[in-house]
C-alpha cells in the first residue's frame, strides 16, 4: 500500500509528484509510456504565457500567473533552459482594437505585470520582421519560452531523487475502489493506494469515470507544428500571437528556448486519442497563417514537424478539472490540462499537493533535495567551461551529433542519470541530440549503439521510444 | 599550434587535396576528420563501380578510399581522427610586419601596399577537440573544406504522417547495413531516386528485403542511368516517375505508406493515392552540403549548389580558404571529387608559396550559367591565374534530348558540344583553354548554356 500514486509523467504528474516528494509520503508515479514527457508535455508551444489569455477568476487565470511567476527560480533550482523574452498579440485591423484593449483588461485582472498596448513605429523597432500588416499590438513583458522536455524531466528526476517511484511501461488498466483506498490494476501488476492523483492527459477522463458517477469528457484537440532552422531562430524574438484573424484563431511564431524559429499549432478536435500525425493541409494552413505576423516567413527553412494532442476538457467554465473528486474520496483530479498547462505546472503542482495534504496530512521531509543540477552542454558552454568538461570526462571531447554538437559524455549522463534515457527519443530529449537540421541523419546509430552499451542490451531491441518501435529488424 | 594549412574532412576530397598539396610542397600540413578513420562516406559504400575514371578499374568504395589513403600514409602526411572543428575563424585586424614574419610568408609582405604598418591578416583560427588532446586551436595559413555532405531529411521533405521508428535516410540505412551489419527494415519503399537509394534497393534486396517500389516526385531520375539499370530493372524493382508519398501509417514502426501521383507543380493529385503496406521508408531525396563552418567563417554561398561560391583556384572569397568535394557541390562520380580535390591542394599550394596571391593578378571574369545550366563550379575565373585548360563543372535543371551545351565569350558564341542526353541526376562539364581566353579580346564574361535543337 503507498500513500499515492499519480497517473501519468507528463509535465502535470511530474510536478505534483515532486511537490509531493518533500512531504513523508510515499508516492509512485505510474507511466504508459518507456518515458516520462511521452504525451503532450512533449509536443506543445514550450510558450511560459505571460497570463493575459484566461478568463479571470478561473484557476487557468490563477495559476497561469503563479506558474509564470515561478518558472524563473524554478528554472534556475532544475537547472532547466527558460527565457521571459516577451510576447506580443498582434492586431491586423484597427476594428479589432478593442479586442486588444480587452485583453489589456483581462490580463491586468489576472494580475499580469507590465501590460501594454504599443502602436506600430514600437512595435517595428521591438521586431523588425514583423508584418507590415500590424497596426497595434499588445505587449507582455513577462512572456516566456521554456523547454517542455527540460522542465518535465528535471521535476521527474528531483521527484525521482527524493524518493518518488517512477513505474515506466505501467498502463493502468482497472481502478477499483477498496475500504483503504483504490485498487490499480496494470499491466504489471497490482498497486494499492489511499489517495490517486488523475493526471493522465487525454486519458484522465478514462479513470476519473471508472471511479465516479459523475462523467467528464476530454476531448483531444490536435495541433500541428513546424520547426525551423536555427539560421532563422532569430526572425523574432518575441513570441507573436495574433488575434483573431479571417483565417480563424491565431497561430504563433516564436524562437524556442534552443533558438529555432517554432510556428503553429492549429487546432482540430479529432476521436483518436494517440493521433498525433501530421497532414498535408495542417502544416499548409498553420503556415499560411504564421506568414500573416512576420514578413518573409522562411518557410524553406522547415527542419521538421510534429503535432500535439491537447487534453481539453468539456467544461461550463473552460476551465482545468482540477481537485477532489466528490463522490470518490482520496481521488485528485489534474485533468483537461490544456494550454497554459505548461506555464501552470510549478503552480499547479502545489495547488494539488496542498490539496492532497488536506486529505491525507504528513510532515515536511527534513533532507528534501530542492536543487537538481542537468546534463552539462558543450554546445553551450564557453571554451573555459569546454576544457574544464572535457579534462573531467574525455568523452566530453566526442561529438556525436554534430548538427548540435551533443558529445558521447553528454549522451552517456543521459542515459546514466536518475531516470535515465532507454530509448532514442529519451537520449533526444534530455541532450537535443538528433534534433538539429539532419534530424537524426548522422548520429542514430552511433547513439542508438551508445544506448546498447550502456544498458548492457542487443542494438536490436532499442527503439525510438515504446516496445515496438525498434529500429533494427535483426 | 600553427600549421601552414589544415584540411577540414579526411573523405575523398580531403584526402586528394593533402596528396596534392604535399605533393606540390607544403610540408606542414594537417587532416582533421571527425571519424574514426579516413576515407568518409566511401567506407560504408561496400557496392563496386568507382574509380572507373580515374584508375580504369571497379574499385568498391574503400578500395578506392585506400588508394588515395596509402598515399597519404606514404607521403607521411599528419592527420587527426575522431576530431570535430568546432569553430573556424579568421584573426582579425592587421599584423605587425615584424610579428608576422612567422606566418606570413616575406612575398606577401612586400606585396602588401602598406608594408611599413603591416598587412592584412589573413590567418584562420580552426579550433578543434578530441578525447586524447581536448580542446585547442590551430592558427593555419590556408584552410581547404572538404566536409561533404548530408542527406535531407523527412521533416525538411514536410513528408505528412506518423512519426514511428522505420523511417532513414538511405545512407543511414546504407551504415546499418553495410558497417554494422543490422537490417533496418524488412518491407521497403523508397523515396526519391537519388543514387544512395538506388543503390540502397538493390542492397536491402540481396540482404533479403522485399523494395516494393521507388517513388521519384519529379519526371526524371535523380540517380545515374547506369543505377537505374542495375540496381531497379535488374531486381524488378518498379520505379514510379511523379510520385510522392503523402502519409505514413503506423505509430511505433511504419505501418504503410500512401503514395500518389503528382501533377506538374509537383502537388499530389486527389484520387491517386495507393497505400504500401512496408516496416520501413528510405528517403533519397538530396544531398546538401555541409557548409556549417563555411558559413560561420562568413564565406559567400551559392545559392544554386550551397556550397561556397569559387574561383578558378577553388578559392572562396576568404584568401586562403579553398574548398572541393561535396561541401563545394554535391558530385555524382568521386572520379571527379577527386580531380577537383587534387586541383585544391595543388592551389592552396601555390597560394601558400606565394606564386597566387591577389596582388599579382588580373581581373577575375565571371562564368555564367544560363539557360537551363543550374549552376557552374567555379563560377568565375582568372586568366592569368589559370592553367592552360581549366575544367568548368555543372549541372542541368531539367532533362534535355538532342540538346547542345555551349559556352560563349561576352555572349557570343565559340564552342557547341552536342549531347544526346542531358540530365540532372549527372555532372556535365566543359574545358576551357587558356589560348582561347587569351586571344579573345576585351573578355568580359563566360556563359554556359544549353542550346535545345
Amino acid at each position: 500500500m503507498t500513500d499515492i500514486i499519480v497517473i501519468g509523467a507528463g509535465v502535470t504528474g511530474c510536478a505534483v509528484a515532486r511537490e509531493l516528494a518533500r512531504y513523508d509520503l510515499s508516492v509512485t508515479v505510474l507511466e504508459r509510456a518507456s518515458d516520462v514527457c511521452e504525451g503532450t508535455s512533449k509536443a506543445n508551444s514550450g510558450i511560459a504565457h505571460a497570463g493575459f489569455d484566461a478568463v479571470p477568476g478561473t484557476l487557468k487565470a490563477k495559476l497561469n500567473v503563479a506558474g509564470s511567476k515561478m518558472m524563473e527560480d524554478l528554472s534556475k533550482e532544475l537547472d532547466f533552459p527558460f527565457k521571459r523574452n516577451g510576447s506580443l498579440v498582434l492586431c491586423f485591423d484597427e476594428g479589432d482594437r478593442h479586442k486588444l484593449k480587452r485583453l489589456l483588461e483581462q490580463g491586468q485582472k489576472n494580475g499580469v505585470e507590465g501590460l501594454r498596448i504599443i502602436e506600430k513605429e514600437e512595435l517595428k523597432e521591438l521586431e523588425p520582421n514583423i508584418s507590415d500588416d500590424a497596426v497595434a499590438a499588445l505587449f507582455a513583458p513577462t512572456g516566456g519560452i521554456v523547454c517542455p522536455f527540460g522542465l518535465t524531466i528535471a521535476l521527474a528526476e528531483n521527484a525521482a531523487v527524493n524518493g518518488v517511484m517512477f513505474r515506466l511501461n505501467t498502463e493502468v488498466q482497472e481502478i477499483q475502489k477498496i475500504p483503504e483506498g483504490y485498487r490499480v490494476i496494470t499491466n504489471q501488476g497490482t498497486f494499492d493506494s489511499r489517495v490517486i492523483v488523475n493526471a493522465a492527459g487525454v486519458y484522465a477522463d478514462r479513470f476519473h469515470n471508472m471511479v465516479s458517477g459523475q462523467k467528464i469528457k476530454i476531448i483531444p484537440r490536435k495541433g500541428e507544428y513546424c520547426l525551423m532552422d536555427k539560421k532563422v531562430g532569430s526572425w523574432v524574438t518575441r513570441t507573436i500571437f495574433q488575434l483573431p484573424t479571417k483565417y480563424g484563431k491565431g497561430v504563433l511564431v516564436t524562437p524556442t528556448v534552443h533558438g529555432n524559429l517554432l510556428a503553429g499549432p492549429t487546432a482540430v478536435d479529432i476521436e483518436d486519442y494517440e493521433g498525433v500525425n501530421t497532414t498535408g493541409e495542417g502544416m499548409s494552413d498553420l503556415m499560411k497563417r504564421a506568414a500573416l505576423s512576420v514578413e518573409g516567413l522562411p518557410t524553406g527553412q522547415v527542419i521538421t514537424s510534429f503535432a500535439g494532442l491537447r487534453a481539453h476538457g468539456v467544461t461550463e467554465k473552460e476551465d482545468f478539472i482540477l481537485g477532489p473528486v466528490e463522490d470518490a474520496p482520496g481521488f485528485f483530479d489534474a485533468a483537461g490540462i490544456e494550454s497554459p498547462g505548461l506555464t501552470c505546472a510549478p503552480a499547479l503542482g502545489k495547488y494539488v499537493a496542498e490539496m492532497v495534504l488536506e486529505y491525507l496530512p504528513a510532515e515536511e521531509k527534513k533532507n528534501f533535495i530542492a536543487v537538481r543540477k542537468g546534463i552539462p552542454s558543450m554546445a553551450l558552454a564557453d571554451p573555459e567551461e569546454r576544457q574544464r568538461l572535457i579534462k573531467e570526462n574525455p568523452l566530453y571531447a566526442d561529438v556525436v551529433c554534430r548538427c548540435e554538437m551533443v558529445t558521447e559524455g553528454e549522451i552517456v549522463d543521459a542515459i546514466r542519470r536518475p531516470l535515465g534515457a532507454t530509448t532514442l527519443d529519451g537520449v533526444k530529449r534530455r541532450t537535443r541530440a538528433g534534433m538539429g537540421r539532419c534530424q537524426a541523419g548522422f548520429c542514430s546509430p552511433r547513439t542508438v549503439e551508445i544506448l546498447a552499451r550502456e544498458l548492457g542490451r542487443d542494438m536490436a531491441v532499442i527503439g525510438k521510444n515504446d516496445k515496438g518501435s525498434e529500429f533494427l529488424t535483426e | 599550434m600553427k600549421k601552414e594549412l589544415v584540411i577540414i574532412g579526411g573523405g575523398p576530397a580531403g584526402l586528394a587535396a593533402a596528396i596534392a598539396a604535399r605533393e606540390n610542397g607544403v610540408e606542414d600540413l594537417v587532416i582533421i576528420e571527425r571519424d574514426g578513420r579516413l576515407g568518409g562516406i566511401l567506407n560504408q559504400c561496400i557496392h563496386n563501380g568507382f574509380g572507373l575514371h580515374t584508375f580504369k578499374e571497379e574499385l568498391t568504395g574503400p578500395e578506392y578510399a585506400a588508394r588515395y589513403i596509402d598515399r597519404v600514409l606514404e607521403l607521411g602526411i599528419p592527420y587527426k581522427l575522431n576530431t570535430m572543428v568546432v569553430d573556424l575563424t579568421q584573426m582579425s585586424g592587421l599584423v605587425q610586419q615584424d610579428a608576422a614574419d612567422s606566418v606570413v610568408s616575406e612575398e606577401r609582405v612586400k606585396a602588401a601596399d602598406n608594408a611599413a604598418s603591416g598587412v592584412h591578416d589573413v590567418r584562420k583560427l580552426v579550433t578543434v577537440m578530441n578525447r586524447e588532446e581536448g580542446l585547442y586551436t590551430i592558427e593555419a595559413r590556408a584552410v581547404i573544406l572538404a566536409m561533404g555532405c548530408r542527406e535531407r531529411s523527412r521533416g525538411a521533405l514536410n513528408i505528412p504522417g506518423y512519426r514511428p521508428a522505420g523511417i532513414y535516410s538511405a545512407g543511414t540505412a546504407q551504415r546499418y547495413v553495410n558497417m554494422e551489419g543490422r537490417m533496418p527494415g524488412r518491407e521497403v519503399v523508397i523515396l526519391g531516386s537519388g543514387d544512395i537509394g538506388l543503390i540502397m534497393a538493390r542492397r536491402m534486396t540481396l540482404e533479403g528485403a522485399k523494395v516494393k517500389l521507388v517513388a521519384e516526385l519529379m519526371p526524371y531520375s535523380g540517380g545515374l542511368k547506369r543505377n537505374i539499370v542495375q540496381c531497379l530493372d535488374d531486381f524488378g524493382i518498379p520505379l514510379k516517375l511523379e510520385h510522392t508519398v503523402v502519409d505514413i501509417k503506423g505509430k511505433k514502426r511504419v505501418e504503410a505508406v500512401v503514395i500518389a501521383r503528382v501533377d506538374e507543380h509537383s502537388r499530389p493529385i486527389p484520387g491517386t493515392e495507393e497505400e504500401i503496406k512496408c516496416d520501413t521508408l528510405l528517403l533519397s531525396c538530396g544531398l546538401i552540403p555541409e557548409n556549417e563552418l563555411s558559413e560561420t567563417l562568413g564565406v559567400e554561398m551559392n545559392s544554386a549548389t550551397k556550397g561556397p561560391k569559387v574561383n578558378e583556384s577553388l578559392e572562396t572569397d576568404k584568401e586562403g580558404v579553398f574548398a572541393c568535394g561535396n561541401v563545394l557541390h554535391v558530385h555524382d562520380l568521386v572520379d571527379y571529387v577527386s580531380e577537383e580535390a587534387l586541383q585544391a591542394g595543388k592551389c592552396a599550394a601555390a597560394y601558400l608559396q606565394g606564386r597566387h596571391s591577389a596582388e599579382t593578378v588580373g581581373k577575375q571574369i565571371p562564368i555564367r550559367a544560363v539557360n537551363g545550366v543550374r549552376y557552374t563550379v567555379p563560377a568565375s575565373l582568372n586568366i592569368d591565374r589559370m592553367e592552360a585548360s581549366q575544367v568548368v563543372r555543372f549541372r542541368v535543371g531539367n532533362v534535355y534530348r538532342d540538346a547542345a551545351v555551349e559556352v560563349s565569350f561576352n555572349g557570343k558564341a565559340v564552342s557547341s558540344r552536342k549531347k544526346k542526353v542531358l540530365a540532372p541526376g549527372e555532372m556535365e562539364q566543359v574545358i576551357l583553354k587558356k589560348q582561347d581566353l587569351q586571344q579573345f579580346e576585351g573578355l568580359e564574361e563566360i556563359t554556359v548554356s544549353i542550346r535545345q535543337a
